[in-house]
């Protein structure tokens, strides 16, 4: 294994009088598919929400490869290389798929305002470049007939997919997924794990949020296990699912 | 591209664009006929189209309700009448100050944009209706101690458009048929707003366009993925200012006198207006939007006097009366009937429709 992606260190996130994370520290190699588990509130979107700029942290911070992320905006994470999906899909509902996609390569094109108006070739080639790559995307992430759909009205499971296209538009280093299979069917959830497991084998770190434990067991190489947003373990699937505490925190105690 | 459907016959489309450009070209003569000041009316209902395409990049496009929009209309405006007109005895051509008053009013743009970045629907609305009125009474007021505006009196003696001893104001007869003033300014408005649309439909369907939309369907996915959503809020502002300051300095050559009266907040709701009954974000649902508003009320004044004097012996109900009556029965019929306007974009159709109509799952 190579060296950290992702290094986080005494992270902490208040909300007024609440600790919703309390020195949170992990590291993500490149390469590995982490996953993030914890019982409901136990803050693993706050911690999303805190590593992608949403949020500010209190105390601690991310170091992505090699540079402090403290104080940057969500807009320049995505720039640095870390793209995310939402656990209540967030898509532009009302524009096409395609456009979805497309939308997702703004920050890795370049074409301004003058650009546009005066249709330059380097513009007009970029826009191709941009429709072509978009298109590439919703065929790998199997979508590619409903490019031209309206989003908000694709199947639940496709929208899932239609998000990772579009965190993938932006190139990440890192994707960041949180609870990708959530109320997908067996089917469904078998396919984006092969998804994921193809995204990574292509070389792009992926951080999971999820609830689907016979998928996180599945796909993990390493697991963090928060609760009442402190980390409580950490280790192969295998490792932490026989944990006592973790086995606690998700039963409660004997 | 979806609206146009109706011309996907190449040879069909190149006739309709054919009838379209005879009719537009014919139009002044036609107008003249029935006289001059309907022509004046159609280069007044130019420069409102021109104003309405502008604000649909900052309402239709990039979603940010914008209710003191005729404030960089004025600012084009004085901007030109300052800058040709005896009142500070310079006189630039107008192909310097058009441009020059584009640049005044993206600048009064970013600074309308910059501090009010953060707020959204009602309270942008109601400070940008202050920054509206706020720039109206300056106007009023910088006659002391230095006079720049000259006050309510306002600046007259404005120069026309003109190309060396070509001007735009004078009547001419060239080929044996007689320009009047009204009637070359007509086409000059037209060639320019030409323009406009262009520079709109390329800014739409352009990496920034949609930047614009991305950020008016959701500001937090459009931040996750990239977009310097400050940045891009920032260029909508300026680039729609842009088009009111152009507009502002073509009214105040046609015209050759401003006041600030002519900057008054109902003239921003009637660009908005236009933008909404044609259709926000469709760039063709404005232009309708802002020629229907144009004509109609003229067609009235023109109408209402006679038909109650043939009918009743005497006038009973004023025109401006009938014309705030049927602007009251259009905006219900509207509400009730295409709530996104005449020719809605396909994509404000499904805001507006119902939300999860068709979401399966």
């Amino acid at each position: 294994m190579s060296s950290a992606l992702l290094e986080c260190a005494g992270l902490d996130k208040r909300f007024g009088g609440v600790l919703a994370l309390a020195e949170v520290g992990f590291s993500i190699r490149r390469g590995e598919i982490y996953g993030l588990i914890g019982p409901n509130g136990a803050g693993k979107t706050t911690l999303f929400n805190t590593l992608t700029g949403i949020y500010p942290c209190d105390a601690g911070g991310f170091t992505f490869a090699g540079a402090p992320l403290a104080g940057l905006r969500p807009d320049q994470i995505a720039a640095r290389g870390i793209a995310r999906t939402f656990q209540n899909i967030r898509l532009f509902g009302n524009l096409s798929a395609l456009d979805n996609v497309m939308i997702g390569r703004h920050v890795r094109t370049r074409a301004g305002v003058f650009g546009a108006m005066l249709r330059t070739r380097a513009t007009l080639e970029e826009e191709l470049q941009i429709e072509r790559r978009a298109l590439e995307l919703l065929g790998y992430v199997g979508i590619a007939a409903r490019a031209n759909d309206v989003s908000r009205q694709l199947p639940y499971g496709d929208q899932r997919r239609l998000e990772i296209a579009r965190a993938l538009a932006t190139e990440p280093q890192l994707l960041a997924l949180d609870e990708p299979a959530a109320g997908m069917n067996a089917t469904e959830t078998l396919e984006l794990k092969k998804l994921l497991q193809r995204v990574r084998a292509d070389g792009t770190t992926i951080l999971l949020i999820e609830h689907d434990m016979k998928l996180v067991m599945g796909l993990c190489d390493r697991v963090l296990v928060l609760d009442y947003g402190r980390r409580i373990a950490e280790g192969p699937p295998r490792e932490v699912q026989r944990d006592p505490r973790v086995i606690e925190a998700y039963l409660g105690a004997a | 591209m979806r609206n146009m459907n109706l011309f996907s016959n190449p040879r069909a489309k190149w006739l309709g664009v054919a009838l379209i450009a005879i009719a537009l070209i014919g139009l002044p003569f036609a107008l003249a006929s029935a006289g001059t000041a309907w022509v004046r009316i159609a280069n007044l209902a130019i420069l409102f189209v021109f104003l309405s395409l502008g604000l649909n990049i900052v309402v239709g496009f990039a979603g940010l309700l914008d209710l003191g929009y005729i404030a960089f209309y004025a600012v084009g405006a004085y901007a030109y009448a300052l800058l040709a007109s005896p009142h500070f005895a310079l006189h630039l051509p107008f192909w310097v100050i058009l441009p020059i008053g584009a640049l005044v009013a993206c600048l009064f743009g970013v600074l309308l944009g910059a501090p009010t970045l953060k707020l959204r629907g009602d309270y942008l609305a109601i400070v940008t209706l202050g920054f509206g009125e706020i720039v109206r009474i300056f106007l009023n007021n910088l006659s002391q101690p230095v006079n720049i505006t000259n006050g309510p009196q306002g600046i007259s003696r404005i120069d026309p458009f003109s190309f060396g001893s070509f001007s735009f104001s004078r009547s001419e007869t060239l080929l044996g048929i007689a320009f009047s003033g009204p009637i070359k300014y007509y086409y000059i408005l037209l060639a320019l707003l030409l323009l406009a649309i262009v520079v709109n439909l390329r800014l739409q369907h352009s990496r920034i366009g949609r930047a614009w939309e991305a950020i008016r369907e959701d500001e937090t996915a459009a931040r996750a993925m990239g977009i310097n959503t400050t940045r891009i809020k920032l260029l909508a502002f300026a680039m729609g200012a842009s088009f009111g300051g152009i507009a502002g300095g073509m009214f105040a050559a046609i015209q050759g006198f401003i006041s600030p009266e002519s900057f008054v907040l109902v003239e921003s709701v009637m660009v908005l207006s236009m933008v909404v009954l044609g259709g926000m974000g469709n760039i063709w649902g404005v232009v309708l939007g802002a020629v229907l508003l144009s004509f109609v009320p003229e067609l009235l004044r023109y109408t209402v006097e006679p038909l109650q004097k043939s009918l009743f012996g005497r006038s009973i109900v004023e025109p401006e009366v009938i014309r705030m009556l049927l602007f009251g029965l259009a905006l219900v019929l509207m509400m009730l009937y295409r709530p996104a306007g005449l020719l809605p974009s396909a994509v404000r159709k499904r805001e507006l429709a119902k939300p999860d109509e068709g979401a399966a799952a």
